[in-house]
């Protein structure tokens, strides 16, 4: 199929972008939406210009990099899938698509569609761990059972890739799913008791620090989440906040 | 320069505690004083580092992605291995390090494959204790699987995603040291090179990938983590920025490259479907445990499945060759990934590959739903369900098993893999050659260490499924933080390492000359294109089967496509900003070096071992008729490169092997 592209330019951070308009053709169903922008850019580098710069690495859906917003849609139009993971089939011959970074105020823009996402580091570095230390001698990994359903759900909660697609998606660039997902992982288990009070607190102070929106339960970040994070993660991070509140 | 393998004298179950017991160690007050540089933040970088600070060391981390948590660990899919024996099947340490050796076809150091299968057991302890949420049973406990070349199940897992939560866990060690100051991290950095000064590593170069500035740090000792060179087939299914540029600038600074041949080429990839592809999709081997491998007995089926004439599902059992399980019926399916590569290989080349492009067989889990459901109904006390309801039924257990595997599949292939059959195909999954180090994990640059797959050390010429994982970790929080103290004691008052040495000018000044070169050369053709060229030679040449004639023209026309690389590369923009093609250039130059190295070492060993197979070496009579043949007179060595400038001149130097506690046998699975 022949495409027409409309693709945000930015040479670095303090330059003023603009939306520039490239043509692909012969692009195959089968590929790619990163393959495609492969092909795009071998076309530039032959013809001498700069490449789109955009941020990827496994291109299968579970490194959290790449990030893409697609037609108006964090990912792309495909539900459940990484813009790394969606696939050209989602298009049509003659399609025109727009592609721009993932914005918001806490993710300023390095170049062209890579965002600086350190915002999410320094928010995990205020509580996302456990205090145990590398010794050698921790207790035995079976001496303190954990329901399955505790376990399933704590992992359910683990399997955010960190990409930020809920907050690009977020009209408030509310980060609450990122966050909620980290604390509820700890939260369902024994073993994040002890500083789960210490946790929930400096995280959300965090959050507020980096300047991510509040959430008005308006749920489109449930919708864009590549790895199905529930809304049931802001609820139980609400909780936990609440309980935190009255220790 | 002698090879010292710095092993421990006594019996090998004591060696590793005696041996620690001995260590010298540094005193809490005088870590403060000491710097690391871990270079790499995967599982064996990003544990380093987090229990080096807990320690007490300043560790400096480098990663080029923007986030330890996406280094390529995140990808591992299946599981990580342990010998708890929680299943009570009879697993101890030893039978892990009785199966790592064998799995390995008797190439790797016994020493530190017996400390890896002591300390794999802590490596679950402390996940747990971290919040890694690994599966478990109904009653609590934590559960296993089985992966292939084995017989017991030791195998932990989180869904299809045991990398990523365990590095989430490594991920979250060091965010909390990064809290304390006690970690400094450089996101989008690469290392350039090392800096040795009178024969030490005491830093490194490296460039800013977000403003383009060469920066130079200093340590009193450096360690690379940085992965493996998969990618120097530019088809792998490694991340599109895994590279051996870290490796390979040590290498060329005196750190000898060991093994580089050993490749692993998985066998339960998805198959490649134009020239336009960037990478290949792994699919978990743990799915070998419940699929059956398969292609059409008869030619007609297979020119009808191409031509779409027919389903799969339409063949009959007996219409079908489950071709593992024939040639190997005691391992079946789960054979090691070496033979079940070659066997799809041994197929396909006999025409009977299923798709369009001949390289393809099936793996099919009908058998698997169908058992499943049975189960499932008379646990569920249904009287005569139908067909259907068992199918549902099983497929309930299967989706919950392998469930994130299959929407990975149907996302790229487009179809359904409950209802038809996978089609797979072997693919370059890991590399067991990388960087020599001895007994404490440290290369032949004093200082300078090298953990996880970036070293050659534990998996010989073929690695055990869910090892790898069980490597990266047991180095980086069980094994470098003992080892490294004992070189660092002598560093108590060597105070801070300064960076205005003419060492570190001379460092910088290399780099910034190569740099500048990609940028200023008027070329005519981009990065990929000789990275595909690259890639291409060593998938047919030095792939799954080589020999004396396509290694020799390998050397050659890596030399030539080398050569056309530094004339003809083209790079656009510039040194000083983010400049994805000229981080590409820059990892390119070094598979054109590493390639050649790779193509000559697997010309020098004329046996087959592992992932190593020569055509010259088989079996040629016999119950193994056919099958690789391994020379242990005269190949039990590590082959240890030296760096002499060209590739083709690297000098070998061999570190006999010697096995006292596993006595040497040719690898049946049958
Ligand atoms: C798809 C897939 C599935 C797998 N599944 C399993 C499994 O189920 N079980 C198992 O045991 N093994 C598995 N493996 C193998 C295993 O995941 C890897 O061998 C292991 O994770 C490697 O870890 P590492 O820490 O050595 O390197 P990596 O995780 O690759 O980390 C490399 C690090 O080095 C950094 N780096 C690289 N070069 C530079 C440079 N020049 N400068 C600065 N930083 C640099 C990167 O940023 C990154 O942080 C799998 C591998 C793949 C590809
Ligand atoms: S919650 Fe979902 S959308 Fe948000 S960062 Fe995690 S994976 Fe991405
Ligand atoms: S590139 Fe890793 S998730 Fe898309």
């Amino acid at each position: 199929m022949n495409l027409t592209l409309k693709i945000w330019r930015q040479k670095d951070s303090n330059a003023k972008g603009q939306m520039v308009d490239y043509k692909v053709t012969d692009i195959s169903e089968h590929m790619s939406f990163l393959e495609m922008m492969d092909v795009l850019n071998e076309q530039l580098v032959n013809s001498g210009e700069e490449p789109v710069a955009f941020d990827h690495d496994c291109r299968e859906g579970i490194c959290g990099m790449c990030s893409m917003y697609i037609n108006g849609e964090a990912h792309g139009p495909d539900r459940g899938v990484t813009t790394c993971q969606l696939h050209m089939r989602m298009f049509n011959d003659g399609d025109t698509i727009t592609i721009e970074p993932f914005r918001a105020a806490a993710f300023p823009v390095i170049k062209d569609l890579v965002v600086d996402r350190t915002a999410f580091e320094r928010i995990q570095q205020a509580g996302g761990y456990i205090s145990v230390n590398t010794s050698g001698n921790t207790q035995d990994a079976n001496a303190i059972p954990i329901s399955k359903h505790a376990a399933d759900e704590a992992m359910d909660a683990a399997t955010c890739i960190g990409c930020g697609a809920c907050v690009a998606t977020c009209k408030n660039s509310s980060a609450m799913l990122f966050v909620g997902a980290k604390v509820s992982q700890y939260a369902l288990l024994p073993q994040g008791q002890v500083e789960a009070v210490d946790r929930v607190q400096n995280m959300v102070a965090q959050m507020d620090l980096e300047g991510f929106g509040n959430c008005t339960n308006t749920g489109a970040c449930e919708v864009e989440c590549p790895k199905g994070i529930s809304l049931d993660n802001i609820a139980r991070m609400n909780r936990e906040l609440m309980k935190a509140a009255i220790k | 320069m002698a090879l010292d393998s710095r092993v421990p004298e006594g019996p090998i179950k004591d060696k590793w505690t005696d041996y620690k017991n001995k260590i010298n160690l540094v005193n809490p007050a005088n870590k403060r004083h000491i710097d690391v540089i871990v270079v790499g933040t995967g599982l064996a970088g990003g544990s380093a580092a987090a229990t080096l600070a807990e320690l007490g060391y300043n560790v400096k981390a480098f990663a080029y992605q923007d986030s330890p948590r996406r280094a390529h660990s995140i990808a591992a899919q299946g599981g990580i291995n342990a010998a708890k024996n929680y299943q009570g099947d009879g697993d101890s340490t030893y039978r892990l390090f009785y199966d790592t050796v064998k799995g390995g076809d008797y190439r790797s150091r016994e020493a530190n494959v017996y400390r890896l299968a002591e300390v794999s057991a802590n490596i679950i302890d402390q996940c747990v204790a971290q919040g890694v949420p690994f599966a478990r049973d109904y009653g609590g406990l934590l559960d296993n699987r089985s992966f292939g070349g084995v017989l017991v199940s030791r195998t932990f897992y989180a869904k299809g995603q045991t990398g990523q939560q365990l590095l989430l866990g490594a991920y979250s060690a060091m965010n909390r040291q990064i809290a304390r100051g006690k970690i400094e991290m450089f996101n989008r950095h690469e290392m350039l090179d090392v800096v040795i000064v009178d024969g030490k590593a005491r830093g490194i170069i490296a460039r800013n990938l977000i403003t383009g500035e060469i920066e130079r740090h200093s340590a009193h000792a450096v360690v690379i983590a940085s992965g493996g060179y998969g990618n120097v087939y530019f088809l792998s299914t490694n991340a599109m920025g895994s590279n051996a540029t870290a490796a390979w600038k040590i290498h060329k600074k005196g750190a000898y490259f060991a093994n580089p041949c050993y490749t692993q080429i998985h066998p339960t990839c998805i198959p490649r479907s134009g020239d336009y592809q960037s990478k290949l999709t792994l699919m978990s081997e743990s799915l070998r445990n419940d699929g059956r491998i398969w292609v059409p007995k008869n030619m007609e089926d297979v020119m009808a499945i191409r031509e779409g004439r027919k389903k799969p599902t339409d063949l009959s059992e007996e219409e079908r060759d489950y071709y593992l399980e024939r040639r190997y019926p005691a391992f079946g399916n789960l054979v090691p990934r070496d033979v079940a590569s070659r066997a799809a290989k041994e197929r396909c080349d006999a025409g009977y590959g299923v798709n369009a492009t001949g390289e393809a067989v099936y793996l099919d889990f009908a058998s698997a739903i169908e058992r499943y459901g049975e189960e499932q109904a008379k646990i569920h006390n249904l009287k005569n369900p139908s067909k259907e309801k068992i199918i549902e039924l099983g497929e309930k257990i299967v989706e919950a098993k392998y469930g994130n595997l299959f929407q990975m599949y149907e996302k790229i292939v487009d179809e359904n893999p409950y209802k038809t059959p996978m089609m797979i195909y072997p693919a370059t999954h890991y590399t067991m050659g990388g960087v020599w180090v001895d007994y404490n994990l440290m290369t032949t640059i004093p200082g300078c260490y090298c953990i996880g797959e970036a070293n050659f050390s534990d998996h010989g010429a073929n690695r055990l499924g869910a090892s790898a994982l069980m490597q990266g970790l047991a180095d980086g929080y069980f094994v470098l933080p003992y080892t490294i103290g004992d070189y660092l004691a002598d560093d108590i008052r060597t105070g801070k390492i300064p960076t205005d040495s003419k060492e570190f000018d001379e460092a910088e000044k290399s780099v910034k000359d190569r740099i500048d070169f990609f940028v200023n050369n008027k070329g005519s053709k981009s990065v990929d294109y000789f990275h595909k060229k690259l890639g291409k030679v060593m998938w047919d040449k030095v792939g799954m089967a080589r020999n004396e004639k396509g290694l020799k023209e390998a050397m050659a026309e890596i030399k030539q496509i080398r050569e056309e690389f530094w004339k003809e590369v083209k790079v656009p923009g510039n040194a000083d900003e983010m400049n994805p093609e000229l981080e590409k250039a820059g990892r390119v130059a070094d598979f054109l070096e590493l390639g050649e190295l790779f193509a000559k070492d697997a010309l020098m060993r004329e046996e087959s071992c592992g992932g190593h197979f020569r055509e010259e070496s088989v079996e040629e009579s016999g119950e193994q008729k056919g099958e690789a043949k391994r020379n242990d007179k005269d190949f039990a060595f590590v082959a240890a490169w030296e760096y002499k400038g060209e590739p083709a001149d690297a000098v070998l130097h061999k570190e006999e092997l010697e096995f006292k506690d596993i006595e040497l046998k040719q690898r049946s699975y049958k």
